[in-house]
């Protein structure tokens, strides 16, 4: 048995492969918040006054309001926003011309996480193309295929390239979907987001190839603060992809991300999301603190709006994607895996406002808890008066590994109209001795047996990712439970 | 193939193999009977590793390997098989997947190179005619959904695809109907080969007809009480267990 438990170790201590860090020389901002810090994020994006305005009113409004402590499943510690620095840039030239400007380290990095930055290489590999919005700490270091998108008239950029050449659209969708007043986090992040992604499918285009976003918090001490945007004009369709990881350290870090998706008439917009922050020691020592904002609308006539999302990172998850149901015959989607092992807690599971008619939403939530963690799943179906045959189907389904996890479910249903049609499932099952016996008898080990056991219960959800995807999501639903099973 | 020498085992404290022995060569069929309660099941948990049943005193050779220090994973590997009593259901899991996984873990033990995906269908579609289980059985999730016959059938059509030395199969005839016993029967005889040996568990001499197996064994509180040839399931079924247990209370009067 020595030798059994010797290999158990290895498994647990190579837990987090993304742990590392990297010695980028960075330009960052002083720790602590306030409104010269607001004031100094906008200055070093070179922001036009408006804004910096919309920053200020957000940061007043923050000012005003509670960390939010009372209705989440989740036990943390007040956070210490004074200790925090909201501004960590690498040190590059303003322009770059080429690749080979970029910090040799930088590339080094994202070549190390199994992101290229090098177009070509993605264009002769057999893989599908994806274009790369690689974002580090607080700024955009590269964004790919620009040019190849440019043509068919799609946008795909940083955040803050967005402000700057596309103030209009920014101007017009920034806010419309997650107003700065709409909660703590998402109020923090209006006032002092540093970065993030932009996206723009104009009318009638469906997008060659999968967009993405890989998130990387890297300085020490940092929070992560990006906003995404992604609006699908008429008749446009997008995949979007977004992908995260930070090193391995014994402080919690704070990240607090809005994300927003607007779908025009006939448009569609898939999201998914890999997530795979740092989720802590063992011990329950470190990891990422996961506030996140993202909701998407359904604005007019038949669109639709899908989240996918793997959440296996994290020492804390508290994250509901939503979809507001607007347009008549519109969907919303929710496909989730939520992965809590060790001391990681997630609160997390989706909204889902109808508002149109005949507008149709599906949520299945497949949690997993192992270790001593806790997983929630918390939903909102909301039939709006007046929104005429909604139709709902809710699944959540929990799954334990061991006795000393938790599993919630919080549902809410609320109906304002006679005609809806709202159904919800629930299922808690736990991976049984005898299942796992059973995939011994065939020769194969325990590690193995919970991983196609995980798998084959999340693959209703993890059937709704790119081929890519749906691959290194496997995997890590693997790696995360490695050593769950004694 | 298989050696038991002084089996003792059982469960939370309580001894239920009271001093086993059996030895089983290759290509020999064992066919193993015995009321409920004398231990048969605990023997097939024992020989497969179930971590709940304790090992107290005896030896198990397989190959002239001691299998009780082997994990339940290497027993397989190493080509011992059990046909489960009550198949496990694994939801979400083809049992394509599951074989492929099960056959590229045993190969990799062996130092063998994963299985080609073409090989492997091949594999799939000449196996799954042994048992004449339908594609689309193969192509759902282990066992979810199955009929008591189908599951039984999928149990041999496992047993082909991994190839085991050593099968072990623990009451497969229970719950199956006539058509179905003749399949699985069937199955398993187009496996006999003389390097591939069977222990079969079955409470009546039915499966015996179309298994024919070369010796037949008693079980009663947890030892062998009585060897013979395959007449002598005939006997026994003709005279009930009863006889045994009679003729042993007469035995240990003397």
């Amino acid at each position: 048995m020595a030798d059994k438990n010797e290999i158990l170790e290895e498994h647990i201590s190579s837990e987090y492969k993304y742990g590392w860090s990297s010695d980028i020389k960075m330009d960052s901002a002083p720790k602590g918040l306030s409104e010269d810090i607001v004031r100094f994020i906008s200055k070093k994006k070179n922001e036009p006054a408006w804004m910096l305005e919309w920053r200020l009113k957000a940061y007043r409004h923050w000012l005003t309001m509670k960390e939010p402590h009372d209705w989440a499943h989740l036990e943390y510690p007040k956070i210490n926003y004074q200790d925090i620095i909201f501004y960590a840039a690498p040190k590059q030239k303003k322009e770059l011309a080429s690749l080979d400007e970029v910090d040799p380290e930088l590339l080094k990095t994202f070549e190390k996480l199994g992101i290229s930055l090098e177009e070509q290489k993605r264009l002769s590999g057999v893989q599908s193309t994806i274009a790369v919005d690689a974002v580090i700490d607080s700024v955009s270091v590269k964004t790919t295929f620009k040019e190849t998108l440019s043509e068919k008239g799609i946008i795909f950029c940083s955040f803050s390239e967005a402000v700057q050449e596309h103030s209009e659209l920014i101007k017009k969708y920034m806010g419309s979907v997650v107003p700065y007043t709409d909660n703590y986090f998402a109020a923090l992040n209006s006032a002092v987001f540093t970065d993030g992604s932009f996206c723009y499918i104009p009318k009638g285009v469906r997008c060659p190839m999968e967009l993405s976003t890989y998130f990387r918090i890297n300085t020490a001490g940092t929070g992560q603060f990006e906003r995404t945007l992604i609006i699908a004009d008429e008749g446009a369709y997008v995949s979007y992809l977004e992908g995260c990881t930070a090193p391995q350290r014994d402080e919690n870090q704070l990240h607090a991300a809005v994300v927003e998706i607007v779908a025009h008439k006939n448009g569609e917009v898939k999201y998914s999301t890999v997530q795979n922050w740092y989720p802590g020691d063992k011990e329950g020592k470190g990891g990422i603190y996961n506030f996140v904002t993202k909701r998407g609308i359904c604005l007019e006539a038949n669109s639709k709006i899908s989240w996918t999302q793997v959440e296996t990172g994290s020492a804390i998850t508290w994250k509901y994607p939503s979809v507001i149901l607007k347009g008549d015959n519109s969907i919303g989607e929710f496909y989730s895996v939520a992965v809590t092992n060790n001391h990681q807690q997630a609160d997390t599971g989706t909204k889902m406002i109808h508002i149109g008619k005949n507008t149709r939403s599906t949520i299945v939530s497949k949690g997993i808890s192992a270790g001593v963690s806790n997983n929630s799943y918390r939903g909102l179906v909301r039939v709006s008066k007046g929104a005429t045959n909604a139709r709902n189907h809710s699944q959540c389904d929990s799954l334990l590994i061991g006795s000393t996890c938790g599993a919630h479910t919080f549902p809410y249903i609320e109906i304002k109209d006679k005609s809806a049609i709202v159904e919800h499932e629930a299922t808690t099952s736990k991976i049984g001795e005898d299942q796992i016996f059973y995939c011994n008898q065939r020769g194969i080990e325990t590690e193995k047996a919970v991983s196609l056991i995980v798998n084959g219960y999340c693959k209703e959800v993890l059937n709704q990712l790119p081929m890519e995807f749906a691959v290194e999501a496997q995997k890590l639903l693997a790696v995360s439970l490695e050593g769950s099973v004694g | 193939m298989l050696t038991i020498k002084n089996l003792h085992a059982g469960i939370s404290e309580k001894e239920i193999l009271k001093g086993f022995n059996l030895e089983v060569k290759a290509g020999e069929v064992h066919a193993i009977m015995g009321p409920n309660g004398s231990g048969k099941s605990t023997l097939s948990n024992v020989l497969a590793g179930k971590k709940e049943y304790e090992v107290t005193a005896g030896e198990v050779k397989f190959k002239g390997k001691d299998l009780l220090v082997m994990s339940p994973e290497d027993r397989a590997r190493e080509g011992l098989f059990l046909a489960f009593q009550y198949p496990i259901e694994i939801p979400g899991v083809s049992n394509i997947n599951f074989l492929k996984t099960a056959i590229n873990e045993i190969r990799a033990y062996k130092k063998m190179q994963p299985i080609d995906a073409k090989d492997f269908l091949k594999l799939v579609k000449e196996k799954q005619a042994l048992v004449e289980l339908q594609v689309t059985l193969a192509n759902r999730s282990v066992n979810e959904g199955f009929s008591g016959g189908e599951k039984k059938r999928n149990e041999i059509f496992q047993m082909a695809m991994l190839e085991p030395t050593l099968c072990i199969l623990d009451e497969t005839d229970s719950g199956l109907d006539i058509d179905a016993l003749r399949i699985v029967a069937n199955g398993v005889n187009k496996l006999r080969s003389k390097n591939r040996s069977f222990v079969v568990i079955t409470h009546y001499q039915r499966l015996l007809d179309y298994i024919i197996p070369d010796f037949v064994h008693v079980m009663y509180d947890g030892r062998i009480v009585k060897s013979g040839a395959k007449e002598l399931a005939l006997e026994l079924e003709k005279k009930g267990y009863d006889w045994v247990k009679e003729k042993l209370a007469v035995g240990s009067g003397q």
